[in-house]
């Protein structure tokens, strides 16, 4: 795990007592919360609580995609997205993911078949997901 | 390898914008 974060992020400790004034600046009410924020200094992702390494691997994985996404690099983020699933099936992120990596490729290709496809994905994979209902619109 | 981990915010901030990577950041209450 340390050498994922190394190899894709500068990292910021931020301690509750001595930094104060970024906890408010972000916002933060509560510790642990991990933020994955773009190079331009805008949050694209954030989560509290512990997780277990697997799973808060899972969320980096996610923020980088969210971020891709967020600078409207279609092919990057579906593909960081559909790592996401790929690498991590049963964490708690891969529906959502698998969603996002649908809108990406709709997004990149104007091809509705994208959403139609992703939904049957979500139905299989995780049907009783929030994304699952998400993407019941899609549904050829 | 170890992480090394910055704590001030802004010269953070500066460093992701001139290398544009991306931050982590960790809000904590570890012990101190």
């Amino acid at each position: 795990m340390a050498d994922y974060i190394t190899n894709n992020f500068l990292t910021v400790k931020i301690h509750v007592k001595e930094q104060a004034a970024t906890f408010k600046r972000f916002d933060v009410k509560w510790t642990p919360t991990l933020m994955v924020l773009d190079h331009d200094g805008a949050v694209r992702h954030r989560f509290e609580g512990f997780l277990p390494p697997e799973d808060f691997l899972s969320q980096l994985h996610l923020g980088l995609a969210h971020a891709a996404f967020a600078r409207e690099q279609w092919e990057d983020a579906e593909r960081r997205y559909r790592e996401t699933v790929d690498r991590f099936p049963k964490a708690d992120v891969a529906p959502e993911a698998l969603y996002w990596s649908g809108v990406s490729r709709y997004k990149a290709t104007g091809h509705p078949d994208a959403l139609g496809e992703t939904d049957r994905e979500l139905k299989q994979k995780s049907p009783a997901s929030t994304w699952a209902k998400k993407s019941s619109p899609w549904a050829a | 390898m170890p992480i090394q981990w910055m704590k001030d915010m802004d010269a953070a901030l500066g460093e992701a914008r001139s290398r544009k990577r991306p931050l982590f950041v960790d809000f904590n209450a570890a012990p101190m």
